[in-house]
């Protein structure tokens, strides 16, 4: 707090919250500033500086690198489907990774946000109490197991078990060439696998948010629509849903961030491939965050400098989905909750 | 439209917290109804009863009998969504929902009833305005939301919200203890219009108010903290504030409550 003061015509009384500091200055300057705060504002904005500072650094340093890598580049860095920074000349795109990439994440959002929005709305209102808590338990433990054991779990037990549904997509809607299968019977270490069990993997997060969101919808409205005679859906409706809309959106942009960024789960189950196709069913593609992962140790500084160029496409996808997410929730701000 | 409420020894819960005990009174159609009492008696419980809104709170379970002329409210085969749908509710904090626009607040509960056309929606939304005495401040501004009225002017437009479905029963839950002095009397006024269409039961802080606005006034009140609230009697209004029966009344009335 800064008094502006209207004590400085007359000599400053003795104020023991005040301090020696205070009472020295407040004559001079006409303000009182208490030590306590200035402390505190000088941490503050200086933590706040220094990590802009690293953060500005960072970025630089990466810009730097990539930059290096793609004025060798002999392809198209953005749209080629080769990787291949160790050739002469050097040739490598991101073409397959950005497909890969944004591909499974978006069946995995298919998937999961609406299964996650539908198990937040059964445990915050429709689930009685004593099974609501032991429900949000386990999915609050589910969130906290290891990618890699979700990696194991995927290639051991989802890919065979999945070789059903896969020659069944294969036969049925083969016709729409997405699902159609170049080599029926090939192993299930598709994009298709990956989308679904990244939809696993970021299903407890998605559900963990929305249920916090769904909590806290203020009692008052869902009592104003239930005594107008809503059923307990119309109340969830009208007065729980349009409270948790931008909750909901941010909790899938915590969910679609961690399925864009995963790494380890995808490189054990995805069979790696540079060849582009839009079957999603055939084994032999690639993420951003798995290529990294799969070339980083072998590759020389060269080499390493091509996949930062790559990670630095996968973090300006990430700020673009970002951006989208808060435009969305800003489009509509003046009938939102927070002015309620 | 306007239908009687007998009570008959009606006790409600709260887990295994009895909030009010052994309740039996009438309300009169086309009349107010005002209930008086000192804090946590129970008259906010037992109003909420009566439109089974009791049993939404968890751990809400009423015990007794409550019929809307001969309809038992209680009944086995009876849906509570439908009892709401006939006994309207206006709350002590005004709430309108704040995702909706003023015209959509009072068309929710005709939607709710799976009315449609847009020429019935538009009629009975200016007709509940105008029965609220809101219509001229907002009736340029219909598509703006409700949450950018004043007070006085939400609460009028939850009542629209909820005479707009034509209930039978009106139920006020302290609804001028968060407004001022100026939007009190509006609402009061439009209490005493809408007497004539509706049975309306107020609950209400404000000795003065009662005495204004009501034809029968009821008195709760508890033994002690922690013991469940009971009528103490109901009578007409004029009675109770001049010559009630019981002392305790009386006490609480003149101001020498204990
Ligand atoms: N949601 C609730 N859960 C448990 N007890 C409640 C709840 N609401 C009210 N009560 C209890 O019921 C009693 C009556 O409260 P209430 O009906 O709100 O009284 P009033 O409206 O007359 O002030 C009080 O003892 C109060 O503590
Ligand atoms: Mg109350």
């Amino acid at each position: 707090m800064e008094t502006t003061s209207t004590s400085a015509q007359a000599p400053p009384p003795a104020d023991p919250a005040d301090g020696r500091s205070a009472t020295a200055t407040a004559p001079v300057k006409g303000k009182a500033v208490r030590p306590g705060d200035k402390v505190f504002r000088g941490l503050s904005r200086g933590s706040g500086i220094t990590l802009l500072v690293i953060m500005a650094a960072i970025a630089a340093f990466l810009a730097y690198r990539a930059s290096i890598a793609v004025s060798k580049n002999s392809v198209n860095f953005l749209t080629a489907f080769e990787w291949n920074p160790q050739g002469d000349p050097p040739a490598f795109g991101i073409g397959v990774l950005a497909f890969g990439t944004v591909v499974s994440s978006l069946i995995a959002m298919v998937i999961a946000v609406p299964v996650a929005v539908g198990i937040a709305l059964f445990v915050s209102h429709y689930a009685p109490r004593r099974l609501a808590a032991p429900l949000a338990y386990v999915i609050d433990l589910l969130a906290a197991v290891p990618s890699i054991i979700y990696g194991l779990w995927g290639a051991l037990f989802l890919v065979p078990y999945l070789d059903g549904l896969t020659r069944w997509l294969d036969q049925f809607l083969g016709w729409t060439t997405v699902f159609e299968m170049s080599n029926p019977g090939s192993p299930a270490r598709s994009i298709f696998t990956v989308g679904i069990l990244l939809a696993i993997m970021v299903l407890p997060i998605i559900t963990n948010v929305s249920r916090e969101v769904f909590l806290q919808a203020p009692k008052m409205y869902e009592e104003a629509a239930l005594a107008l005679g809503a059923t307990r859906w119309e109340t969830i409706r009208t007065s729980v849903l349009p409270f948790g809309r931008s909750g909901i959106i941010s909790a899938s942009m915590l969910g679609l961030g961690r399925a864009l960024g995963e790494t380890m789960a995808v490189a054990t189950v995805l069979s790696p491939g540079f060849l582009f196709s839009w079957h999603i069913l055939d084994p032999g593609s690639g993420t951003f965050a798995q290529n990294i992962a799969a070339k980083f140790n072998e590759a020389d500084d060269f080499g390493r400098d091509a996949l930062i160029a790559s990670g630095l496409v996968l973090f300006v996808i990430t700020l673009l989905v970002n951006g989208a997410a808060r435009w969305i929730i800003a489009r509509r701000k003046e009938y939102s909750g927070a002015n309620a | 439209m306007a239908k009687r409420i007998d009570v008959s020894g009606l006790t409600a819960f709260y887990g295994s917290h009895r909030a009010i005990d052994d309740i039996s009174m009438s309300v009169e159609p086309r009349s107010v109804t005002a209930f008086i009492g000192p804090s946590g008696c129970g008259k906010s419980t037992f109003l909420r009863t009566l439109n089974r809104m009791h049993e939404v709170t968890p751990g809400g379970r009423v015990e007794g009998k409550v019929m809307l002329d001969d309809e038992d409210l209680y009944g086995a085969q009876v849906d509570p969504v439908s009892v709401r749908r006939t006994i309207g509710m206006v709350f002590q904090r005004p709430n309108p929902f704040p995702t909706m626009s003023i015209y959509d607040n009072v068309a929710a509960g005709l939607r709710l009833n799976g009315q449609k056309r847009k020429r019935d929606l538009d009629e009975t939304v200016e007709r509940s305005l105008k029965g609220a005495n809101l219509w001229n401040e907002v009736k340029d501004r219909l598509n703006k939301p409700g949450s950018g009225l004043s007070g006085g002017q939400q609460q009028r437009l939850c009542i629209a919200r909820a005479i707009a479905v034509q209930p039978q029963v009106l139920l006020m839950d302290e609804p001028c203890s968060a407004l001022d002095p100026i939007s009190t009397l509006a609402i009061e006024d439009l209490i005493s219009e809408l007497k004539s269409r509706f049975t309306i039961v107020i609950v209400t802080h404000n000795m003065q108010q009662a005495a204004r606005v009501s034809d029968r006034t009821a008195f709760f009140n508890l033994a002690a903290v922690g013991e469940p609230g009971r009528l103490i009697e109901i009578d007409e209004t004029e009675r109770i504030f001049s010559n009630p029966s019981v002392q305790a009344t009386e006490d609480y009335i003149s101001g020498r409550f204990g």
